[in-house]
Parts: C-alpha cells; structure tokens; sequence
C-alpha cells in the first residue's frame, strides 16, 4: 500500500486539478461514501453532447481526491455517453496498481459521482459492474 | 511500569490467540481499534466450542441434561452480567448488541412516555446508535431533541443544563465517547435530569468495558451496553433498565419465549427479563460473554483503568514529539479524564491513508468519523484517526504506533 502513495498521487492530492465550482451547470452530482465521509461533487459544462468543461469539489482522503483529479483530466473533451459507460478500469490505470481491496471505493468514488452526472441519476458503484 | 505489571501484560496477552499471529507482511500484529471491537480471550472462544461440542439444545423447554445445562449456563451468564454491574437478573435484558437495546428503549419505552412537545436531551458527542433512534423517536411523536454542548476540547458544557432539561422527558449520552474518549460527568448530569423528572439512559458501550459500572450507583434508568467491545462475541449485548420501568413497558418483539399464556385472541406476558427476549436468544454468544465477564473480573477492572491511563500518558508523550510536524490531538489531553481513546490527526495526511500506511506496519487503527458525523462537522474535522487501548496492549504497541508515523511522514514526504 505504500507503493500506492506516489509522487503524483501525492501531487494530484496537493494539487487538484480541476478542484472548485461551475456557475449553472449543465450536470451536476454528489455522493459520499458511507464509510469513511469522503465527498465528491462533480458538475460538468456540456457542449453538443461532450463535456467541454468540469469541476470537482469535495475532501477526503488522498485515494479518492487524487483519483478524481485524474479521472477530470482524462474525461475533459470526452462524449457525455462515453463518459456514462467508463468502466473501473480507466481509474484502475490513473491510479496503477498496489490499491488495497480496503480503499478501492475510495478511488472509484469520484467515477461513480462522474457516471451519475452523465445519466442524470445515481450509478452503481464501478468496481462492483 | 513495573515489572510485576509488565509480567500481568504479557500472562494477558498469551491468552490472546489473535495477538500471536502475524500481519500477512510478516508483522506483529498491534491492534490499537479496540474501541471497535475487542479481541477475545481463549476461554471465550472456548465457552463457544464447549456450547457447540458438548451441550448444544434451545434453553427452558427441554426437560434433558443438555437442555438443563444450557438454560443453566445462559441463566448463569445473566448471573455473572447482573453482578458485574450491580443489577437484579430480572434487569439484565440479552439484547444482540447496544443498538438494538437502545432501539428497544425508543420504541418500547418512547411509544408510551413520549408525546408531542416533550424533549429528548442527547449529548453532541453520541455515536450515532445514540442519536439516530432518538431522531426517528422525535419524528414518530413530534417531540424535540435537544444537545448539551461540548467544548472544543470534547469536554462537557453544563452551564445550561437545567435550561435544556426543562420539558425534558429523557436524557441519553454515552457514559465514555468513542470518537474522544471523553468520560461523562455521569453522576451529575443523572442526578439533576432526575431532579428535572426526566429518565436517564447511559450508552455504556465503551463504558462498561473499560471503567465497568455500578448502576445503583451512578442511579442509572437504563444502561446499555454491547459484549464484543467487552472481550465476548458479536451478536450479544445488554440492556439493563430499573424494575419499574421495565415492568411498565410493553414488549418490543413478541413471539415466542416471552409468553406466560397465549389463546387464540390474547396473550398473558412472561416475567421479567424474558418478556423483552422473544424468539430463541443468542445463546451462546451469551455464555461465552459470560466468560468475558469472568475474565475481566479476575484480572481487575481498576487494574484494567489503571493500566489505560498509564498507557494513554505514554502515547499522548510519545504523540506530542509529533505535534512541531503537525500532529494534532483532539479531546481531553488529561489520561485521566478519557478512557483509553486518543483522537488525532497527522498533517495533511488523511485518517484513512494514516490507517492504510499504518497498516503495513501492522498496526491497526481507526480512520474515519467515527460514527459521529454530526460531532465531526461541528468541529470541522472531516475524519481523525483513532488508536484505543485496552488491557493487552503495552509500551511497545505505542512504539509500533509512533514508527508507524514516522513511516507515513516519509511516504507523505512531510
């Protein structure tokens, strides 16, 4: 596990990207995970069906922060169907191997708050699809 | 310490299978979550094996030598939890577990004594099996939940005390906290409810186990407490509650067992305490909490007390060198005032990726909220991680702890 917390695990932590608010979102959701509190929103500008711009907010712990900064940066200029179909593995690839069976909500929170904004209610959690 | 006492730890923790076991990475397992459940001596795990193996039959129906031992041995765990808390068997209910027994009080107790505009008086720091049954309560009936604050140290504020009581049909706080530690003036706060006319329920979940309890004494209404945070298994706890209430209580489950005479149309209740155990009861998950209580009793609880205010003096010592990096402790700094419980956090590390570094090293904490969100937001914590102490832990678990984070400040790169 501590393999896990590398540097740009750490720098996407330290360092959101995409972190903050959009003024009247095209799509927007929230979710928390239940067992540790972490929270997520993401809100999303839509554009002829893809996602021009989006922003997260939310605290928790390095896994779940990290891994939805990440998750932002690969979905900017996706199409919003695609986005409603990603699958565990582009967070699995973002955030590479060594994640504790323990921890992976934590690193799929942020896709499950993604994918719930895409179809307009709440996903099922990835990792268990 | 001692060495007399440092030779009482380690008979201890020999009669902890668990505690001899390595982590999967080759470590030494350092359980610090015992405020979560406890681990369990071998003579627990074996009053099971013995139920199981040697006299298995359902309690008082069968006439047969199994059968009349198991009533026995049930009967007499029921003993042996009236003792340690100073109650009559008929006020010891065998309940799964703290949450069902305070849910029984909500709804069996709550149902006929709560009414619209009465006030239910909590603390701000419940868990919330202590909080969420009250609000469910307030919501069937229209009554009003009210908190007694708590400082920014996790201490109790009971300047307007008498004020929230006003109106105020019940009190229901935890005798210790599990998120700070935090030990209740229980006495006073039982004492002026009473004066105000309201009934005082004690969560005693992490009380119980670690400061044990005379209800008599701190003149409990209720006292609800859990088994496995206690050295016995899952699925058994406690309600206990004075005579008279009880009595005048209706059923929460019915069905079998705690019927004295069923028609077709009505039906005659059983005495007390069977009235309240409908069904066939956790039977030998209460024997074997029976053990438990043995257990704690041979070894001492003041020993027990002692032994966790020495071990939390030393960890909140050995903390401290940690608070120049950014370690910060929340709750009561006294030993003496908490009960085997240190709330912090590390930096900007996260409680959960603290109890994941930690648990590479072997060491088992508690990141999170704790169960009390409501106290978490109040205080603009988003998690804190959690060590807790109990009789087998040792000087050595602190040190395992304390390396643990200088690991996470090296992989945080703090």
């Amino acid at each position: 596990m501590d393999d896990f917390y590398r540097d740009y695990i750490l720098d996407h932590y330290r360092n959101p990207r995409n972190f903050g608010n959009i003024e009247n979102p095209d799509a927007q959701a929230e979710d928390l995970n239940p067992l540790c509190g972490d929270q997520i929103r993401i809100q999303l500008k839509v554009d002829d069906g893809v996602i021009s711009d989006l922003k997260f907010s939310g605290k928790g712990c390095a896994i779940s922060q990290a891994s939805t900064s990440m998750l932002t940066e690969a979905v900017k200029g996706m199409k919003l169907e695609d986005a409603a179909k990603l699958s565990k593995d582009v967070v699995l690839e973002n955030v590479g191997i060594g994640i504790s069976p323990t921890r992976l909500k934590c690193a799929m929170l942020g896709l499950r708050v993604l994918k719930s904004a895409a179809i307009g209610e709440i996903a099922g959690w990835p990792d268990e699809e | 310490m001692i060495a007399t006492t440092d030779k009482k730890v380690e008979r201890i923790i020999a009669d902890f299978p668990i505690l001899a076991r390595p982590t999967s990475r080759g470590k030494r397992l350092v359980y610090l979550d015992s405020a979560a459940t406890s681990q369990k001596p071998r003579s627990v795990i074996q009053a099971l094996v013995d139920y199981y193996e040697q006299y298995n039959a359902n309690i008082h129906r069968g006439v047969y030598e199994i059968a009349a031992r198991a009533t026995d041995a049930f009967e007499g765990a029921r003993m042996k939890v009236a003792r340690f808390i100073n109650a009559d068997p008929a006020e010891v209910i065998w309940v799964r577990n703290t949450t069902e027994a305070i849910n029984l009080v909500a709804y069996s107790w709550g149902s006929t004594n709560i009414k619209h505009g009465d006030a239910i008086l909590l603390s701000e720091l419940e868990h919330h099996s202590d909080l969420v049954p009250w609000q469910m309560l307030a919501q069937r009936t229209g009554a009003e939940l009210r908190f007694i604050p708590i400082d920014a140290n996790g201490r109790f504020v009971l300047d307007d005390l008498d004020a929230l009581l006003e109106g105020c049909k019940l009190v229901a706080f935890a005798h210790v906290s599990n998120a700070l530690g935090t030990i209740a003036p229980v006495a006073e706060i039982v004492e002026r409810a009473h004066r105000a006319g309201a009934v005082a329920l004690i969560d005693g979940a992490q009380g119980a186990p670690h400061l044990g309890v005379d209800v008599r004494a701190i003149d409990a209404d209720f006292y609800t407490f859990s088994g496995h945070k206690m050295l016995g298994p899952t699925g058994i706890g406690v309600l206990y509650g004075k005579r008279a209430l009880l009595e005048a209580m209706p059923p929460f489950d019915t069905g079998g067992d705690m019927i004295r005479k069923v028609d077709y149309a009505k039906t005659t209740f059983n005495d007390l305490p069977w009235k309240f155990e409908a069904g066939t009861s956790n039977i030998a998950d209460a024997i074997a909490f029976g053990a438990a209580i043995d257990y704690l009793q041979d070894v001492g609880m003041d020993w027990i007390r002692n032994h966790e205010i020495q071990l939390t003096r030393y960890a909140l010592g050995r903390l401290a060198e940690f608070e120049p990096r950014g370690l910060h402790i929340y709750g009561p700094r006294n030993p003496e005032e908490v009960s085997g419980v240190i709330s912090f956090n590390f930096a900007d590390i996260h409680a959960h990726d603290l109890a994941s570094v930690l648990d590479g090293e072997g060491v088992c904490i508690r990141g999170g909220h704790h169960c009390a969100m409501p106290l978490m937001e109040k205080m603009g914590w988003p998690a804190t991680a959690r060590a807790s102490f109990y009789l087998y832990n040792t000087e050595a678990d602190v040190d395992a702890l304390v390396a643990g984070l200088d690991k996470a400040a090296q992989v945080f790169k703090l």
